[in-house]
C-alpha cells in the first residue's frame, strides 16, 4: 500500500488528525497486529465495561494484598499478577481482558499493555493451549538445546526461525514452541518447560513423545520431571560435627 | 573423590516432607523463631549478622548485616524483598532451596524482618518458576495458619505480612531497583542510585533486598552464633555456599560446600569432571556474567576474594564448564545474545553495546569479520563498563572481553575457518558437503578447498587471493594494509 498525501496538505493549517494519513501502512512490529479496544488513554468507565463477577473478585483480592492499595492515585502493584490471571483465563492477554483488568484496577489499558509487552511470559498474541519453552542458553546449548528446539519444530510444524525469536505456533495452532533464555535448570540441560513444569535432560526423540502426550492429554514424561529428581550429590548426611551439632533448623 | 559436601542449608533436603510445615518442624524448624521473638533483642540479631560476615549470595557479595544496619531507625513503613528472580544463566541454586526447603527461607525472612522492624515482606520469584512459586504459596499459607505470619506472631506483638509475587520473565528484574519497579507493577527498569533502596526503595520506603540463599542462612546464624558461622569457609568468605555446576560435566547439579574449597574439587571431585574423552577449555566461575577462567586457574580456592584476585568473580556461585567441543566464539555469541535480549533499553551504552556486540560476534562466527574487528569488540566492551544505571551491560562486557582476550587465537581461527567454509560452499568444492557441525561446535579441520587457508585472506572482501582487484590493488594487499592500520590506497599500482 502506498501512502497517499493530498497535494494541498499544509501542516500549519491542519488539525492533528490530519497528520495520520489514512493510507499509511500499519507497522506490524509495533502493533503486533492488534487494534486497541476503545480509547486506550482513558481509564475504563465501570458502567460501560462488563467484567465477570468472579474475575472482578479475583483481581480485587490481589489488589488488596499490596500496601499501595491505600496510596493516592491508582494502585499498580497488582499489575503483573492481574495480567497472569487474565492470561490464565483467556489464554493470552487479550485486549478485552486487559480492558476488564484496567477497569477493576482503575488504570489505563495502555498502561497494562505496556507492562504486558515488557515481559516475555505475558503474551499479547494467541499462544495456543500448551506452551513448550526450550532453553537455548549457554549450558543447554552446549548440551544440544538448539537441536532439541529443531526437533520440537519438526514434530509440531512450527516455524523454526520464528520459534527462535519469540515463539511460533504449531500447524494446528494448539502448541506454542519457543526458544527461551535460561530457565534456571542448567542441571537438566538440555531441558524444556512444558506448561510451566520443567523436564530434562531431554533427548531429541523426547520432543516427539512430549508432543504426542500433550495432544492425547496424558501425563508428560513423568520420569524426566524436575520434581522427581533427587539432589545431585545423592542422599548423604554430613559427618561434620559443626553441622550435626548445630542448633538451627534442619537437625 | 576426596571431597564431601558440607550440607547446612541442603541438609535433609532429599526428604520430600521437608517442603511441608510439619516436616520442617520435625527437623527443628521454627524453633529459632520462637526463641528469637521471646528472648532475643533485634539489635543483637543485626549485630550477629554483621559479625558473622555473611555476604550476599545473589552476585554482589555485599555484607548482609551491613545492609540491615543501613536501614534508618524511623517509624516509616519498611519492606523486605527476597530476590528469587534467579535468571542468571548457570544459576539454579535458589530453585533447589525453595523447592526443597521453603520454610527455611520463610523463617529467615521473619527473623530478618523482626530484626529490622519490617512489617511487609515480599518474595519476588521469577515467573518461570511456577512450580516453586506454588510450593512457596502453600508454605506461606501454612505459616499463616500456624501463626508464624500475620498479626501478633506467637503472642509477641510483632506483625508481618508476606506476599509471594510472581514476575513474568525478565532477567533485568533480578537487579534490585528493577525488581522494585516490577513489584510496584511497572516495567522493570533500573533506577538511578543513590538513593539506595535501604534509604528509598519500595513505595519510597526503606527496603532491604536479599537473595534466597542469604536469607536462608539467617536462622542458622541466629541459632548458632556468628563464631559458628565463621568456622566455615575462609576469613573473608565465611559460611557454606550452594554451588550450581553445569555445562560439560558428568554430574551437573547443586553442591553445598564450604567457601574456599578448590575449583578442582568442585568440578572434578563433585561434578565428575569433563565427559569422557574431553578436556575442559574454559569455565565461568560465577554465572554467565563472570569473566571466564582457564584450566590453569583450576587450583584456586573458590571464594569471593580468590575469584576477584583472578580477575573474575564468584557472583551467584554458578560454574558453567566448557570443554573442547565448545567453540569459544560461539559461546561468546550466546552470551551476548542473552544480554541483548534482556537489556531493558533504558541506557544507551547497554542497549546499543549489547546489540552491536552480538552483531559483530555473529560476523566472527560466519567468517565475515577480520581480526581487526576483535579489537573493536574489545573497545565496545570498554565503553559499556561503568556507564549505565545497572550492571547488565557490564555483565556482558566482562565475559565477552575476557573471552576475546584469553582466546584470541580461537576467534581468529573461527574467522578463517568460516571464511574458508563460505568459499567451499560457494565454489566448486560445494559438492564435498558441509564441513563441521552445523550446531556450532568447532569443526575438526579446515577444508582444503582453494583459494584460502587459515593463514590467508580471511577478510570478507577478499575475492581472488592475490589477483589484482579494481584499481590494480590486490585484495590481499588491501587487507594487509588495513590490518597494519594504514589508509587504503584509492588507486594506482600495487
Amino acid at each position: 500500500m502506498t501512502p497517499v498525501m493530498p497535494s494541498d496538505f499544509d501542516p500549519r493549517n491542519s488539525e492533528p488528525e490530519d497528520f495520520v494519513s489514512p493510507g499509511l501502512p500499519v507497522d506490524q512490529a509495533n502493533t503486533t497486529g492488534r487494534l486497541p479496544v476503545g480509547d486506550p488513554e482513558q481509564i475504563p468507565d465501570p458502567a460501560e465495561v462488563e467484567v465477570p463477577a468472579d474475575l472482578r473478585e479475583q483481581i480485587q483480592a490481589i489488589v488488596d494484598k499490596y500496601p499501595d492499595r491505600n496510596h493516592k492515585g491508582s494502585p499498580k502493584s497488582a499489575a503483573i499478577p492481574v495480567l497472569w490471571i487474565i492470561q490464565r483465563r483467556y489464554g493470552w492477554c487479550t485486549p478485552e481482558g486487559i480492558v476488564q483488568a484496567a477497569c477493576v484496577m482503575q488504570v489505563t489499558p495502555a498502561y497494562l499493555e505496556s507492562v504486558a509487552s515488557f515481559y516475555d511470559l505475558l503474551r499479547t498474541s494467541p499462544q495456543g493451549e500448551h506452551q513448550v519453552l526450550v532453553c537455548t542458553n549457554i549450558a543447554c546449548w552446549m548440551r544440544g538445546g538448539d537441536e532439541l528446539l529443531d526437533s520440537f519444530c519438526e514434530k509440531t510444524g512450527a516455524d523454526r526461525e520464528a520459534a527462535g525469536h519469540g515463539g511460533a505456533l504449531s500447524e494446528d495452532g494448539k502448541i506454542l514452541v519457543s526458544g527461551f533464555e535460561c530457565l534456571g535448570a542448567c542441571d537438566l540441560a538440555p531441558m524444556a518447560s512444558v506448561d510451566e513444569r520443567y523436564f530434562g535432560p531431554l533427548e531429541n526423540a523426547d520432543a516427539g513423545t512430549i508432543v504426542d502426550q500433550l495432544e492425547s492429554g496424558s501425563e508428560v514424561l513423568p520420569e524426566k520431571a524436575l520434581d522427581k529428581r533427587g539432589l545431585a550429590g545423592g542422599v548423604a548426611d554430613s559427618t561434620d560435627e559443626r553441622v550435626t551439632g548445630g542448633k538451627g533448623p534442619n537437625q | 573423590m576426596s571431597i564431601v559436601e558440607t550440607r547446612v542449608l541442603l541438609r535433609h533436603a532429599e526428604d520430600p516432607k521437608m517442603a511441608t510445615l510439619a516436616g520442617y518442624e520435625s527437623y527443628g524448624g521454627y524453633e529459632v523463631l520462637k526463641k528469637a521473638l521471646k528472648e532475643i533483642e533485634p539489635e543483637w540479631i543485626v549485630n550477629e549478622l554483621e559479625e558473622s560476615g555473611l555476604r550476599g549470595r545473589g552476585g554482589a557479595g555485599f555484607s548482609m548485616g551491613k545492609k540491615v544496619s543501613f536501614l534508618p531507625h524511623t517509624d516509616e513503613a519498611k519492606y523486605l524483598c527476597c530476590n528469587a528472580d534467579e535468571s542468571e544463566p548457570g544459576a539454579f541454586k535458589d530453585r533447589e532451596l525453595m523447592q526443597r526447603n521453603p520454610h527455611q527461607l520463610i523463617e529467615g525472612m521473619i527473623i530478618s524482618s523482626f530484626a529490622a522492624d519490617i512489617e511487609h515482606a515480599f518474595i519476588f520469584i521469577r515467573g518461570e518458576y511456577d512450580d516453586q512459586a506454588d510450593i512457596l504459596d502453600r508454605a506461606v499459607d501454612e505459616a499463616y495458619e500456624a501463626g508464624y505470619l500475620g498479626k501478633n506472631i506467637l503472642g509477641s506483638g510483632f506483625a508481618l505480612e508476606l506476599t509471594v509475587h510472581r514476575g513474568a520473565g525478565a532477567y533485568i528484574c533480578g537487579e534490585e531497583t528493577a525488581l522494585l519497579d516490577a513489584l510496584e507493577g511497572k516495567r522493570g527498569n533500573p533506577r538511578l542510585k543513590p538513593p539506595f533502596p535501604a534509604v528509598q526503595g519500595l513505595y519510597g520506603g526503606p527496603t532491604l533486598i536479599n537473595n534466597v540463599e542469604t536469607l536462608s542462612n539467617v536462622s542458622h546464624i541466629v541459632a548458632n552464633g556468628a563464631d559458628w558461622f565463621k568456622s566455615f569457609g575462609t576469613e573473608q568468605s565465611p559460611g557454606t555456599k550452594v554451588v550450581s555446576v553445569s555445562g560439560c560435566v558428568k554430574r551437573p547439579g547443586n553442591y553445598e560446600v564450604e567457601l574456599g574449597v578448590s575449583l578442582r574439587d568442585l568440578i572434578y571431585g563433585l561434578a565428575g569432571g569433563p565427559l569422557d574423552g574431553r578436556e575442559i577449555t574454559a569455565f565461568y566461575p560465577g554465572g554467565s556474567s563472570s569473566p571466564v577462567l582457564t584450566p590453569a586457574e583450576m587450583d584456586l580456592p573458590y571464594s569471593f576474594e580468590a575469584m576477584a584476585e583472578a580477575g573474575s568473580m564468584l557472583g551467584s556461585g554458578s560454574i558453567i564448564v566448557a570443554d573442547d567441543s565448545v567453540s569459544i566464539p560461539r559461546m561468546a555469541l550466546r552470551t551476548a545474545k542473552f544480554y541483548r535480549h534482556e537489556s531493558c533499553g533504558k541506557c544507551t551504552p547497554c542497549r546499543e553495546g549489547t546489540n552491536w556486540t552480538e552483531k559483530m560476534l555473529q560476523r566472527v562466527c560466519s567468517g565475515e569479520a577480520t581480526p581487526m574487528d576483535l579489537d573493536i569488540i574489545s573497545s565496545v566492551q570498554d565503553n559499556i563498563m561503568g556507564h549505565c544505571l545497572c550492571v547488565l551491560g557490564d555483565a556482558m562486557a566482562m565475559p565477552v572481553s575476557s573471552m576475546v582476550n584469553k582466546f584470541r587465537d580461537s576467534f581468529e581461527q573461527t574467522i578463517a575457518e568460516e571464511a574458508a567454509k563460505a568459499w567451499s560452499f560457494g565454489g566448486l568444492e560445494a559438492a564435498d558437503g558441509p564441513v563441521g557441525d552445523p550446531a556450532g561446535r568447532t569443526s575438526p579441520g579446515v577444508p582444503s578447498g582453494p583459494p584460502t587457508g587459515p593463514s590467508k585472506s580471511p577478510g570478507r572482501d577478499v575475492q581472488d587471493g592475490d589477483e589484482p582487484g579494481p584499481g590494480g590493488v590486490s585484495p590481499e594487499t588491501l587487507r594487509r594494509e588495513r590490518l597494519a592500520g594504514r589508509s587504503i590506497p584509492s588507486g594506482g599500482g600495487s
